[in-house]
């Protein structure tokens, strides 16, 4: 079962985990929250994405991971538009037989939606906003899937 | 006729965000050198395309990719999601 939601609004982390959680056959869950750090004098972040595109992409990401590592659930859910420093931008979750498949599972999610899932992320400072910039780190990270 | 989409800095340095162009060009390279011709805000925006990605009808492609079908081409620089 996969499940992607793109959205504005802020999750609830905790009651994602255990609505995700219900009736699970699999014995391992492992989740992660990504959360708007804060860079200095930054105020907020906004978030651009690609309306139909990412929805697709993110789908696909969650499908590759879910074949490699026989999830019985995966779940995405990425946030876009203007987030406060500290809010929760995303989380992801893998359910698998045991946890070295859960673990990898999200690490892939990880890797693959930081730089293949169409979002721009904008910091807004007091003296004005700037583009984040892909580090190339982030794409040597697919390398090693 | 061919959906064009810019995100991010694409975006602003072009100043729209989507419009609907007549082209001939075959490639997304050749959509490119069509685009940059028409006015400085899109020669900057396209001045270095190794600083861009290209999607085609919504699947990440490369600039040599062929137009034919196509419905909409977006252009946009790296992502940064997660």
């Amino acid at each position: 079962m996969i499940g992607v939601r793109v959205q504005t609004e802020a999750f609830d982390a905790g009651a994602e985990l255990n609505a995700f959680s219900e009736g699970l056959q699999a014995g391992a869950v492992v989740t992660f929250s990504g959360l708007v750090r804060d860079a200095g004098s930054m105020i907020a972040m906004e978030i651009e994405h690609y309306p139909g595109m990412t929805e697709r992409a993110i789908a696909a990401i969650a499908e590759d991971a879910a074949a490699r590592w026989s999830l019985e659930r995966v779940l995405v859910i990425h946030r876009h538009g203007r987030l406060q420093v500290g809010a929760p931008i995303m989380m992801v979750a893998t359910a698998a037989r045991h946890r070295a498949a859960a673990f990898q599972a999200a690490e892939f999610l990880m890797d693959y939606l930081k730089s293949r899932a169409p979002f721009w992320k904008k910091e807004i400072g007091a003296d004005g906003a700037e583009w984040v910039a892909a580090k190339a780190s982030d794409e040597d990270a697919l390398t090693r899937w | 006729m061919i959906d064009i989409l810019y995100f991010a800095w694409v975006r602003e340095r072009i100043g729209l965000p989507r419009e609907r162009v007549d082209t001939e060009a075959t490639t997304v390279a050749g959509l490119v050198d069509e685009l940059r011709a028409r006015e400085d805000r899109y020669a900057l925006a396209f001045a270095d395309i190794s600083a861009l990605r290209v999607a085609v009808d919504q699947e990440l492609a490369d600039f040599d990719a062929p137009l034919v079908g196509v419905r909409e081409v977006a252009f946009f620089p790296p992502m940064t999601g997660g």
